[in-house]
């Protein structure tokens, strides 16, 4: 009883056999080939997978593909020609507007909603962008001059990680300006740096920006390979264990099954990890499961339903060990031991001065504990790994000789290495090929499913496609630690500190990851961006049968921020001084010594964003300093809760309207209280500790004149590669559009190292750009002989190059050296200056970027509900290479850091993973997107590109304390354990009311 | 794993019940799917041979004045009952919790009949159609012909098949629980009795933004209103027990009462005295339902009545 599915696709007619089990998802993408249609949670929660069927935006992967016979589909690959057609004589003046898009992709048909989030920089990662246009496509088609709220109300539930929501709906409302009077899309106004030069500091758009607005990116999962099969790993799904049976029978005899693989098969190295290597590839019959997502075999099948299906068919049984649900747990004595070394990662210790002495001297001594939850970095593209092996067939046996490896990592090389020693390889035969990624904020350090995939596609000598499901994801791959931080700070009353004690309890779960890094981070960042002469500081990172963590943007110093910031407003209240007059009392300027004894000797903004996140409050709120940090309530005139159809209108005390003295709860007071809060921090740029920081790119002059720089460092969405192409622009003197910028791929790129702490517009923007420059003077020197000029007469101009009278183009350049003998290529390695371990005094880092936020919420005193209205975010980074995509950091990192503070906590249940869907992990939604003011601080850093330090982090870790110190300010609340918890909150005001 | 083998969209109710008689089962209705295909998925509900998409059913997707009554169907989306003028007009509160239910994609797709047989205590559609006197249009298959072999043509398996009509709360019959067999008997649509303008109705919820996506708390009051006395008033709060809670005794306190600051406190009792607040892990505690249902009550509660006042200015303006 096979049924036709006939349906209209972008304006083709289709007629299909209709499958049982299909979404339209798959229909689009399996079968039409249209991947632009993403997948990234494939359970109706993350708008992704968003296509108009019927002129309706549906989430296509909820949607029965026999539903849609008979109606009209529209996917992202449609939009620029629909357009085009609808809008005919308006397509050439469209054309043109683009005209500084061109050379980005040639003559493309965009409609202006696509053109727009290019231009506005909507676009970071990319991965979700298909299903904000679609939806924001939707709403036009109804509603051409749609409100703010509308746009809101319309994208509701369509997430975006990167959460450049503000410039989401910015896009949305020039590009329906655009479409209702016929004029160009409206541009962005995004400051450029102070220290502007002639391509660096101004505002360029993405290298990769158009792919990503027309559905032709493409991700990992997007790609096929023929005779590709597809794996299931099985996972113990215990958290704590010793494995007694595993039977994989009846899972080799299902048909269709080309390999079922155990602990038994791992050719090499048994354990993979980045720098601890104790995280077993599978865990074999007899050995301990550490948590739920441990591998205990691997399924290559012709289909991914055949493999499921087989996976399911493996029987394990488990000799059950008392489950290690918390580091303090970890660490009592007489529990289990999860490692052969005990529970105990690292001991971390940092020591300055003498506590005694500054306790003594304190007229003033808090000490508080605080508590954050495990976080999951929820970045929207799943992870997925598609190995493919280059097989070489002699008479007598038939080998890989190669195995590519296609996948979503931030650290490529290291991927390979870890392959390599799984496999019993020489690295050579491995080659990494990173593919754009939808997001990593640090999750797509550790590997995945690269190892597994490489295993099987070795036995099946076919390419495996190993794609995680949402749960999947969820399930394992690490994340952000959970701590336990106790805070012991003592002052004089005049407000200066005089000591800082802490302990920490990180959570780093079944295996080391990067553990003992995040948590050293969280010890030498736990006194804050603050001048204290006495410091003692222990954490201890455990390990516990939780799922691991590892880096996730903040690395640590997110958790021990919320911490300390909270403690310092604590402070200020005991001490009646302002909390902003604290900071700035203690703030780190030039010349501070560090907790770990490293002298400031330049690059210190810390104070220029207090004052000005200072007076930005004023201005932005109309209050004065006094007011800022006191309850002002609020009244309301209309229902303010989520989806109230009529605009809220809110009056402040004193506007009180009279008409409302009916109202039931008579002349009791409001329920809505504001404040603002404010905090400061710091964080490093580079690894730091002693670690050597390298970067290494190579620049190269094609036949054609134009350029292409290369580095294997990751580009997720943060705009590196954008970094990357302004840096050898500006040093070759070309228009940016001249520069291709070529990443992630072991064979083809050198190593650029990990994409972590913020370190790639520093190390790999020199890279990039010493490369350039050392071609620079390769042509130099060329034409200089050739000449006969002294080399300082060759001039580089607006792409043309002179020496002595003659003008080149660099078309004219390279044919010139290529005649010469000479390659016109150059490779850098950069190494950043060097740094000290841990308690060996001197730098331990050779930058660091300094923030201030301020937020200002609302609190409903029965409820508990809090909402944030407005948050200033004010980052010294040195110097903005990149404007726009500046913008898009800073504005994301103040929702990933809202969403730290209010909607998400990773659930567990004694080692058991509770949000293992995405609909049981909040991450914000552009309806809980504050105002956002960005103040960009410029104190440049003399190593750095152009004077450029790390951003990435150091935008989302003020956020959280901003937000709980306003809410104490608003009600009395002090948050102590994250994320905020309304529930708590109402019952610690109708108590304390009741007393 | 195959979740479904076959996918029937009968075009009408006659080939809905002829499909519920004769495809392979096991076998269940689906009309938006957004909540039964993830049931499906992630495997809280076993795969089954046959989904019947009732989705093109003409009657079902029906929203339209029926003689005195409103009729929605049960496969009409969401979004176009929290649109529709006519909804808009006679049930503000369903419009108002509509428009709170997931994202647009999701109301492009969801219906209240999927909404409704879920038979969850504290739907927002369901919590808003509780108070809206609502009744049940609901198809049965007749127990003798659902393994038909007896060769009958379509007609007359159509004519065998049985509709009634039932009170909303009688589709009720625990948390999770409806009272209808899936599978052989079908939700056709909901007739609601037409507003007047002394009429009004609102609904209001309180979530959560972490965890679980269900509201903590949500309240619907529908009212009629003369000059300053609540003429009838019915009241729901949802979860306020296991089957979706009409909040009677406050109900009775209001009847024919002034609404003042002192009937709101006794009615506030009595509903606090009947509803079975509960503590449900990562949602909510009891006391905080507690605490907070007096504010959700209170403003669902005055919304309800200044609209049915404005209707009652309108209509004497006239």
């Amino acid at each position: 009883m096979t049924n036709k599915i006939s349906l209209v696709v972008n304006s083709i007619q289709h007629s299909l056999e209709a499958k049982p089990n299909e979404t339209l998802s798959d229909l689009l993408r399996d079968r039409l080939r249209l991947t632009g249609t993403k997948i990234g949670c494939d359970e109706a929660e993350c708008g992704a997978c968003t296509v108009l069927v019927d002129g309706e935006p549906v989430l296509a992967c909820i949607y029965p593909a026999e539903r849609a016979d008979g109606k009209t589909v529209v996917t992202i690959e449609g939009l620029g020609e629909e357009f085009t057609a609808k809008h005919a004589k308006n397509a050439k003046e469209n054309k043109k507007n683009l005209s500084d898009l061109s050379g980005l992709g040639g003559s493309i048909a965009l409609h202006p909603l696509q053109q727009a989030f290019v231009e506005h920089g909507a676009v970071q990662c990319g991965f979700c962008i298909p299903g904000q246009i679609m939806t924001a496509y939707a709403l036009l088609e109804r509603n051409p001059n749609p409100t703010r709220d509308e746009v809101r109300f319309a994208l509701k539930d369509t997430l975006c990680r990167c959460a450049g929501y503000p410039t989401i709906e910015n896009s949305i409302l020039a590009a329906a300006e655009s479409l209702r009077t016929g004029e160009p899309v409206r541009k962005p106004n995004v400051p450029d740096s102070i220290h502007v030069h002639n391509s660096v500091g101004h505002t360029h758009l993405r290298p990769d920006g158009i792919e990503k607005v027309n559905g032709k990116a493409i991700y990992t999962d997007d790609l096929v390979f023929d005779n590709m099969l597809f794996a299931k790993v099985k996972r113990a799904m215990i958290p704590h264990g010793f494995l007694k049976r595993l039977d994989i029978s009846k899972a080799k005899e299902l048909k269709g099954v080309l390999a079922v693989l155990t602990a038994n098969d791992i050719p090499a190295e048994r354990n993979h990890g980045l720098i601890i290597y104790d995280w077993p590839v599978m865990v074999g019959v007899g050995e301990r499961v550490r948590y739920v997502g441990d591998a205990i075999a691997l399924v290559a099948a012709e289909t991914l339903e055949i493999a499921i299906q087989a996976s399911a068919l493996i029987e394990a049984e488990f000799d059950l060990q008392p489950v290690i649900t918390n580091p303090v747990m970890a660490r009592q004595e007489g529990v289990p031991q999860i490692h052969e070394k005990g529970n105990l990662l690292k001991h971390i210790k940092v020591r300055k001065g003498d506590m005694e002495k500054g306790f003594a001297e304190s007229d003033v001594i808090l000490e508080h504990t605080f508590h954050t939850p495990t976080y999951d970095h929820a970045f929207i593209e799943p992870e997925c790994s598609i190995a493919v092996p280059e097989v070489t067939v002699t008479s007598e046996v038939t080998v890989t000789s190669k195995m590519n490896i296609y996948c979503s990592t931030q650290i490529p090389y290291q991927d390979r290495t870890q392959v390599a020693r799984v496999m019993g390889w020489d690295e050579s035969r491995v080659r990494v090929v990173g593919q754009l990624m939808g997001g990593g904020f640090g999750g797509k350090e550790d590997v995945m499913g690269q190892i597994h995939a490489a295993m099987l596609a070795d036995v099946t000598k076919r390419p495996v496609k190993l794609l995680f499901d949402r749960h999947e994801s969820l399930l394992v791959h690490p994340k952000r630690h959970a701590t336990q931080i106790r805070i012991k700070i003592g002052a004089k009353k005049d407000g200066r500190i005089m000591a800082s004690e802490s302990e920490l309890y990180g959570d780093t779960g079944a295996y080391a990851s990067l553990g003992e890094k995040v948590m050293t981070r969280a010890t030498t960042h736990s006194a804050g961006p603050y001048d204290v002469p006495n410091v003692r500081a222990d954490c201890y990172a455990m390990y516990t049968n939780n799922p691991p963590a590892g880096a996730f943007r903040g690395f640590g110093v997110t958790q021990s921020a919320f911490a300390v910031e909270s403690m310092i407003d604590m402070l200020a209240e005991k001490l009646n001084i302002e909390p902003v007059e604290l900071r700035r009392i203690n703030a780190l300027h030039v010349g501070s010594i560090t907790n770990t004894g490293q002298e400031l000797r330049e690059s210190v903004g810390l104070m220029e964003c207090i004052d000005r996140v200072s007076s930005a409050m004023c201005q932005v709120s109309g209050l004065s300093e006094g007011e800022l940090f006191k309850p002002r309530v609020i009244y309301e005139t209309d229902s303010y809760r989520e989806g109230a159809k009529d605009t809220k209108t809110l009056v402040e005390e004193g506007e009180k309207e009279s008409s409302r003295s009916s109202r039931l709860s008579g002349e009791k007071d409001s329920h809505l209280v504001r404040a603002w809060g404010f905090a400061a921090a710091y964080k490093n740029t580079g690894l730091g500790g002693g670690a050597p920081d390298i970067s290494n790119a190579e620049v190269e002059l094609y036949d054609n004149g134009t350029f292409e720089v290369r580095s294997s460092s990751a580009e997720m969405g943060q705009g590196l590669v954008t970094v990357m192409r302004l840096t050898v622009a500006e040093e070759m003197s070309v228009p940016p559009e001249q520069v291709k910028v070529l990443v992630m791929d072991t064979d083809l790129t050198p190593n650029g190292g990990p994409t972590t702490a913020s370190r790639q517009t520093f190390v790999t923007g020199n890279a990039s750009r010493y490369a350039a420059k050392t071609l620079r003077d390769a042509i130099t020197a060329t034409l200089a002989e050739k000449y006969d000029v002294k080399p300082e007469q060759i001039r580089f101009e607006n792409g043309i190059v002179h020496a002595n009278g003659h003008s080149m183009t660099y078309a004219e350049v390279a044919k010139e050296m290529k005649a010469l003998g000479q390659h016109p290529r150059a490779l850098y390695e950069y190494e950043a200056p060097k740094t000290q371990p841990l308690g060996t005094g001197g730098d331990m880092h050779f930058a660091f970027s300094f923030g201030v936020q301020a937020a200002e919420v609302e609190v409903n005193k029965l409820t508990g509900e809090v909402r944030v209205l407005k948050v200033i975010s004010a980052n010294d980074v040195g110097m903005a290479v990149n404007p726009l995509g500046l913008q898009g950091q800073v504005e994301g990192g103040v929702m990933m850091g809202l969403g730290n503070a209010i909607t998400e906590e990773f659930l567990m249940d004694n080692g058991y993973v509770v949000s293992d869907r995405l609909a049981r992990y909040r991450i914000p939604g552009i309806m809980l997107t504050p105002e956002i003011t960005s103040i960009i601080v410029e104190h440049p850093t003399a190593a750095g590109p152009y004077g450029a330090k790390g951003v990435g982090e150091i935008c989302s870790i003020p956020t959280t304390p901003a937000i709980t110190n306003a809410i104490y300010n608003a009600v009395g609340v002090r948050v102590d354990k994250l994320p905020v918890d309304q529930e708590s909150i109402a019952r610690e005001i109708w108590e304390r009311e009741e007393k | 794993m195959t979740l479904w083998q076959n996918y029937l969209r009968p075009k009408n109710l006659s080939e809905a019940m002829d499909a519920f008689a004769h495809a392979p089962r096991p076998l269940l209705p689906i009309a938006g799917g957004t909540d039964l295909l993830l049931d499906l998925e992630q495997g809280r509900h076993s795969p089954v041979q046959t989904l019947v998409d009732v989705t093109s059913i003409e009657e079902m997707t029906r929203l339209e004045i029926r003689d005195d009554r409103l009729f929605i169907g049960a496969a009409v989306p969401v979004n176009r009952v929290a649109l529709d003028p006519l909804t808009v007009r006679h049930a503000e509160a369903l419009t108002e919790a509509c428009n709170l239910i997931a994202g647009p994609q999701v109301r492009n797709v969801a219906t209240l009949g999927g909404n409704v047989a879920h038979a969850l205590p504290a739907a927002d559609g369901t919590i808003a159609l509780l108070v809206l006197d609502v009744q049940a249009e609901v198809i049965a298959l007749p127990r003798e012909h659902r393994d038909d072999v007896s060769g009958a043509s379509d007609n007359e398996r159509s004519r065998s098949a049985v509709t009634r009509k039932i009170p909303f709360k009688d589709l009720f019959l625990g948390p999770g629980k409806s009272s209808l067999n899936h599978g052989e008997e079908l939700i056709v649509g909901f007739y609601l009795p037409l507003t007047n303008y002394h009429q009004a109705s609102c609904f209001q919820r309180i979530m959560r933004p972490q965890g679980v996506a269900l509201p903590i708390l949500n309240c619907a009051v529908w009212l009629e209103r003369e000059n300053d006395l609540v003429k009838d008033i019915r009241i729901a709060v949802g979860p306020g027990g296991g089957t979706p809670f009409r909040a009677t005794q406050a109900e009775d306190t209001l009847r024919g009462a002034s609404l003042t600051e002192s009937t709101f406190e006794s009615a506030l009792e009595g509903l606090l005295a009947q509803a079975k607040f509960r503590t449900s892990a990562r949602r909510a505690g009891a006391d905080y339902r507690r605490h907070i249902v007096s504010g959700l009550f209170g403003e669902t509660l005055e919304s309800a009545w200044f609209r049915a006042g404005e209707k009652t200015t309108e209509t004497r303006r006239h």
